[in-house]
């Protein structure tokens, strides 16, 4: 097996090799194993099914972190047919944390953004590791604004450990194409569909975040900061970070739970690395089907759910009264 | 409502000042004289005050409250607070929350960490929304983004500009992905106010960073920042820790953001409310011969 494995993940590589070692020996000796290669595989999967079951919240970050994990324009392709790369903000220039373009979905012509990390140290260093600049999120404004005026859905694919905190991404005002984004996504008159795909990274994520459905695959996470940057402020160690993931609550069911979300997409057991086939079709049924419900919807109306959707987020009380006032 | 007199009268016996760039907190003793951190020239303290908390020699901008603002900004007596019954949650039950709000609230007198309310501005009547560094340091949670939409609605309704005095480190740790999803809560709300062709007056007060201001605080029509207030989305710090960059002198300032066409006005605080009457006035109903109409 490659490298890259989790530490939680390898007894099962381990007997997933020696599965595989037995088929071998099966072929080249003419010895029949299968017993034992039974037996083995039933032993698998009672132990993969134990792994994936009781998760920690440290453990599924370093899941949606996963080496393997498939990214956006893996996603893409498997989801959409004739997937159209479109580039650049017209303003500075083309950010690839950033990927843009049209596509068909079923037939549908939609728009697509997406945080796109790269797969080895040359692409992430193309891709400055999925963490876009002010120019990624005008591109992505430029992309949507278009997508309204033509009358095609919008769907956003979130992968990215946040926005780049440089001295050029402040120079060119980052918290502005941020706030921006937020604003007109907000208003956007065409459906917008949201997938979280594996780290969603604070403001840089919700940046691309603000639509009609939020859907978030079961092992991706979403935060307001990383828990290694919540362990040095709260334990003065980044190796608490463990610790800060549980406290934080960003797993897709906690998001569920605190009607952040809208929609879980299972993963393959073992996470999507295992299979971005299936992950894909997963994708795709979720997608289309809340897609073809939103389709329906008259643009007001939409746009009325869209404001009071993120408009009830939030838990605080009334001083009068003892419950609490709004729960998402 | 407190006028400025009357919170100079009723102020505590020590004044904690900022100063830009040092990390430490000092306080200063409520002597006669004080000493400004900033350029080291000794000031009557009094003069500090009449100065607004600007120091006359440098120009330095010291930390001040919300409430110190407010009586800085409105005409007097005209400032009525509303949405000042909503109390904080845990809604993630989060390590020491809830003893962090109450020493927040004890040591600064507020709720949270802005006041909402309506005034006039040399008789311009406005929707005003100021925000407090010394609360968990001027934090976005659940409570923050509320009163600010509901600042950002009052002000859809009655038609009313709207002003609001943005200082802060973020979003609030505590309340995770409730905190970052104010940001789109508010901005909505400002998209909204927008299309009905609402005024939004930002100011931009030291410090006013992250989340707070990749959301409500950077979608004014007009943003004014204070001298030297620092203003980013990722404050110098986070830079030299993450990406290791070296950074120029003076970056991430208000005066930076000028030079990089990111802000309109750099307004010193004693000329803030008579700007803010003149931004006003520009936006009031034309009238022939000019003076003062009503908003
Ligand atoms: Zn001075």
């Amino acid at each position: 097996m490659p490298n890259g494995n989790l530490d939680f993940e390898r007894p099962l590589v381990e007997l997933e090799s020696r599965i595989e070692e037995l088929r071998r020996f099966t072929k080249e000796k003419g010895i029949d194993l299968s017993a034992e290669i039974a037996t083995l595989e039933k032993k698998a999967a009672e132990l993969q099914k134990e792994i994936y079951d009781n998760l920690t919240p440290g453990q599924r970050v370093r899941l949606a972190r996963h080496p393997k994990r498939p990214l956006a324009l893996d996603i893409i392709k498997l989801v959409f047919e004739e997937f159209t790369e479109l580039h650049g903000d017209r303003l500075y220039r083309d950010d690839q944390a950033i990927v843009g373009g049209l596509a068909f979905l079923e037939g549908i012509p939609v728009t697509i953004i997406a945080e796109q990390r790269g797969r080895d140290t040359k692409e992430n260093i193309a891709r400055n590791f999925g963490m876009p600049y002010p120019e990624g999120y005008r591109k992505a404004l430029r992309l949507m604004k278009q997508a309204e005026k033509f009358g095609r859905p919008v769907i956003t694919f979130i992968d990215t450990p946040g926005a780049f905190p440089g001295l050029e991404a402040e120079e060119r005002g980052q918290a502005e194409a941020i706030a921006v984004n937020l604003m007109h996504m907000s208003r956007l008159q065409v459906p917008i569909v949201v997938v979280v795909l594996g780290e969603g990274g604070s403001g840089g994520a919700l940046a691309i975040g603000v639509g009609d459905r939020i859907l978030m695959l079961e092992n991706a996470q979403y935060s307001v900061i990383s828990p290694e940057g919540c362990a040095a402020i709260l334990w003065h160690d980044a190796s608490f970070a463990n610790e800060a993931a549980a406290a934080l609550k960003i797993t897709a069911k906690d998001l569920m739970e605190l009607g952040v979300i809208d929609e879980i997409v299972p993963e393959p057991l073992g996470g999507a690395h295992r299979d971005a086939t299936q992950t894909a079709a997963n994708i795709k049924e979720a997608v289309l089907r809340n897609l073809q419900d939103l389709l329906k919807i008259d643009v007001k109306t939409l746009l009325e759910q869209r404001y009071a959707k993120f408009r009830k987020m939030g838990v605080f009380y009334r001083r009068k009264s003892a419950d609490a006032e709004s729960e998402g | 409502m407190p006028t400025l007199k009357d919170f100079f009268r009723s102020k505590p016996k020590y004044v904690t000042v900022h100063p830009i760039g040092k990390q430490e907190k000092r306080e200063i003793p409520d002597g006669l004289w004080v000493k400004c951190e900033e350029c080291g020239n000794l000031l009557f303290n009094k003069e500090l005050e009449r100065n607004m908390m600007v120091c006359p020699k440098c120009g330095y901008h010291y930390r001040v409250s919300a409430r110190f603002r407010i009586a800085g900004i409105c005409d007097e007596g005209t400032f009525q607070e509303f949405a000042d019954d909503l109390v904080t949650a845990d809604p993630l039950g989060f390590p020491a929350y809830p003893e962090k709000i109450r020493a927040a609230q004890e040591k600064t007198g507020l709720p949270e960490a802005v006041i909402c309310g309506t005034c006039e501005i040399e008789g311009f009547p406005v929707v005003l929304a100021v925000m407090d560094f010394s609360f968990i340091g001027g934090s976005m949670g659940s409570v923050v983004g509320e009163k600010v939409t509901l600042a950002i609605e009052k002000a859809l309704e009655e038609k009313k500009p709207l002003i609001i005095v943005s200082t802060s480190g973020g979003a609030r740790m505590q309340e995770g992905i409730l905190s970052l999803m104010q940001m789109a809560k508010t901005s909505a709300a400002i998209g909204k106010l927008n299309e009905a062709g609402g005024l939004y007056i930002s100011v931009l007060a030291n410090p006013c960073t992250a989340g707070v201001m990749a959301s409500f605080a950077s979608l004014g029509d007009i943003i004014i920042a204070e001298p030297k207030a620092l203003v980013a989305f990722a404050g110098p710090r986070v830079i030299e820790q993450t990406v290791r960059e070296k950074l120029p002198p003076g970056s991430h300032r208000a005066e930076f953001l000028m030079e990089h066409g990111l802000i309109d006005l750099i307004v010193d605080r004693r000329d803030l409310k008579e700007t803010l009457a003149k931004l006003l006035r520009f936006h009031a109903p034309a009238q022939v011969g000019g003076g003062k109409a009503d908003a």
